[in-house]
């Protein structure tokens, strides 16, 4: 039969983006704060398989590689290095657009395991926008060094997302990292990111502009999400909703506002 | 109604729902995400040993302290060069005393086999003779500085050298970010440019990359540190000598940067108007560097790197400078003439003809300008075994009449003129006018040449010299 309208519609916008766009190849998306050791997770993962280029439209540099995981071929893109996906350089937005977009199959989120408290806002970050969510705490030999000690099961429950510790640089870890991601794209484990809950003022706009939202956009990209970024003002991602969704939502537009 | 008034309308309704919080919500969002994130954090980490944790602020209180953060920063510079130019003159001269007894050997074969004269030449004093000077010249130096530069890189500290040098970044009207450019233009100034990318404004990304090229490279440093070695260091007491050579290298790195610095607020007061845009620079943990790995891969990704490029380009352009030095029009040759006719204008510069020449010559990679130059120094002339850098010194002094001016104004010059072919491509490539890549040229050979002038001039009427 091949593939359906349904699943090449949700799927079409990765060609924007470079990547495969058959549901037969998997794509992870790499994101996490730079001076995490993400680049070391990719290398580890990807071995010698890497292509480098250009974020198609901008001067970002994009890598991508891919690895075999138990006889299936999945593609790793190295997202760039951000703090935050709320938009402040091209390379926030170039992440932000990749994980709302393309909407990888999982995202591992790397963060540093001696500066957790900094790097987890990235992971709520993308835990907003997508449930298809893996932490990797990496850099775990040096917090064991620095005698930190990081209870990945309570991180696991506060979060909602599967956790795995790694140590990329002697390659500690990277199985089961593998294992949780697989488990993750083929829904054998369904996340339940425990979102961040704002101030009253801000939940109750969130819940009165959320249904609209919904009833224009769908659910493809997170409504609640995209509420937020409207309430905050982000035209940057305004622009990319012109962009991705423009033609596509022509007609639904006179249901919500006729 | 179409999608964009659509939107429009759901941006309306955003604004109106937003409008008591207005000016506050996005602080309130990343508000509640941080403390978020820090009570979760609280809650999966404990620390057995409160007291190591706060080490690396300590260290950041010295280093990046408004009082202590420029003296270590010029100390650390005038130490590596110090250990590079102490370390590098013994196996230096080993190498080029080896390197050239190969050659005297490969004359005798030549001469045992009878072959052709012109061939010799060619082959033994154009290609052969160019290439052990780059090995011998700058894999000494480049084995020493690359391994403690990438140490230093390893160990977390160029990021707090950026820290320290971004409020005069910001003054210069440029983006602070472009200390981390600069940074990476010690190592290639082709890298530097690409390094660019992550400057968002346009206008600063410009700036820092018209001004990458004032800072020595790869390709230079071992040139600069040469020419320190056998002429500065060597026109005082031999005792004093390295100290000597290792200020005049570390003078001219902050002779760089001032001068990316001057540039850079020229440029954003003239041709480049704008306010700088403000960043977050998050310093990275100190770590121990892996020492084995990079003296491994300072070897691999760099020395070797470097050195096989230079010696790459340097063995068709020795065999080039050889014909050219040997084929003769009337009773010149073709580099003497071309030496020549610009001569008149190199001497203003406190240059002779022929270093000019080997700085067009060189254009390729900045790493055959000191081999074109002795190449076209002996070739055609007296033969000489240049077996040592005393040798050298030698033919650059009593030969053709360098004084310690000549070598300061050469320096100079290696600081400030064209980048290199690499260099030029990835400008181009990058910003895509020619306008700006010609600026790129125009700017250095401008500032390189008034100050070489005025330094020649000054110097001389002043009676230094």
């Amino acid at each position: 039969m091949g593939l359906t309208y349904q699943s090449t519609g949700k799927l079409a916008n990765r060609e924007a983006f470079d990547v495969p766009v058959s549901a037969n190849e998997p794509v992870i998306a790499l994101a996490g704060n730079p001076n995490t050791g993400k680049s070391t997770v990719f290398n580890a993962l990807t071995g010698l398989r890497q292509h480098t280029g250009n974020w198609p439209g901008k001067t970002v540099l994009q890598t991508k590689g891919i690895f075999i995981h138990e006889g299936q071929q999945y593609t790793l893109v190295d997202l760039p290095g951000t703090y935050s996906l709320l938009a402040n350089s091209v390379d926030e937005q170039v992440a932000r657009d990749f994980i709302c977009f393309a909407k990888p199959d999982a995202t591992i989120v790397v963060v540093d395991a001696t500066c957790l408290e900094r790097n987890l806002n990235l992971a709520l970050q993308v835990m907003e926008i997508t449930e298809q969510v893996v932490l990797c705490v990496n850099l775990i030999d040096e917090a064991r060094r620095r005698k930190l000690n990081i209870d990945t099961g309570a991180l696991t429950r506060a979060l909602g997302i599967p956790v795995v510790a790694t140590a990329a640089r002697s390659k500690e870890g990277l199985p089961q990292l593998l294992e949780s991601t697989a488990k993750v794209v083929w829904k054998k484990i369904k996340p339940r990111p425990n979102l961040v809950q704002y101030i009253p003022e801000v939940e109750a706009a969130v819940s009165l502009l959320e249904p609209k939202v919904k009833a224009l956009l769908g659910n493809d990209i997170n409504p609640r999400w995209i509420s937020l970024r409207l309430l905050d003002g982000d035209i940057t991602l305004i622009k990319a909703l012109e962009k991705f969704y423009g033609q596509q939502k022509v007609k639904s537009v006179r249901e919500v506002f006729a | 109604m179409s999608l964009p008034s659509s939107l429009g309308q759901l941006v309306e309704e955003a604004q109106r729902l937003s409008g008591p919080l207005q000016n506050t919500i996005r602080d309130s969002i990343v508000n509640s995400i941080y403390t978020t994130a820090e009570s979760i954090a609280a809650g999966a980490v404990t620390t057995g040993d409160p007291e190591r944790t706060d080490w690396d602020r300590k260290i950041d209180n010295i280093l990046t302290s408004p009082v202590w953060g420029f003296p270590i920063m010029l100390g650390l510079l005038v130490l590596v060069f110090w250990v590079t130019i102490t370390g590098a003159n013994i196996p230096s001269a080993m190498l080029a005393e080896g390197l050239f007894w190969i050659e005297a050997r490969l004359t005798d074969f030549f001469m045992a086999v009878n072959a052709p004269a012109w061939l010799h030449g060619f082959l033994v004093l154009g290609v052969y003779r160019s290439l052990a000077w780059v090995v011998s010249v700058m894999l000494p130096p480049m084995a020493i500085f690359f391994p403690m530069f990438t140490l230093l890189e390893d160990s977390g500290y160029l990021p707090r050298v950026a820290f320290n040098l971004d409020r005069f970044f910001k003054k210069a009207g440029a983006h602070g970010k472009q200390a981390l450019t600069m940074s990476m233009g010690f190592g290639c100034n082709a890298a530097g440019i690409i390094a660019c990318r992550v400057i968002d404004s346009p206008r600063e990304r410009l700036i820092a990359t018209l001004t990458n090229v004032f800072v020595p490279c790869n390709g230079r440093f071992p040139t600069l540190i040469a020419l320190a070695m056998i002429f500065v260091g060597g026109s005082v007491a031999l005792s004093l000598a390295g100290a000597v050579a290792t200020l005049a290298v570390a003078g001219l790195v902050v002779l760089g940067i001032a001068i990316t610095l001057f540039v850079s607020w020229l440029l954003s007061k003239t041709l480049l108007k704008g306010t700088p845009s403000s960043f977050t620079l998050e310093l990275p943990p100190y770590r121990r560097p892996q020492i084995a790995q990079v003296i491994l891969r300072s070897m691999l990704d760099r020395t070797i790197f470097v050195l096989t490029r230079a010696m790459i380009i340097a063995a068709p352009a020795g065999g080039i400078i050889w014909i050219l030095a040997n084929t003769h029009i009337g009773d010149t040759s073709i580099l003497a003439a071309l030496a020549g006719w610009l001569d008149p204008f190199a001497q203003h510069m406190g240059l002779d003809g022929f270093i000019l020449t080997a700085f067009i010559l060189g254009l390729p990679a900045n790493e055959i300008v000191l081999p074109i130059l002795i190449m076209s120094y002996v070739s055609g002339g007296a033969m000489m075994e240049l077996d040592s850098l005393a040798a050298l010194r030698q033919l650059l002094v009593d030969q053709h009449g360098w004084t310690w001016l000549t070598a300061l104004c050469t320096m100079i010059f290696i600081l400030c003129h064209w980048p290199c072919g690499t260099t030029l491509f990835t400008i181009q490539k990058e910003q895509h006018r020619w306008r700006w890549t010609l600026l790129a040229v125009a700017i250095p050979t401008a500032m390189g040449i008034i100050l070489c002038i005025t330094v020649n001039y000054l110097a001389q009427g002043l009676g230094l010299i």
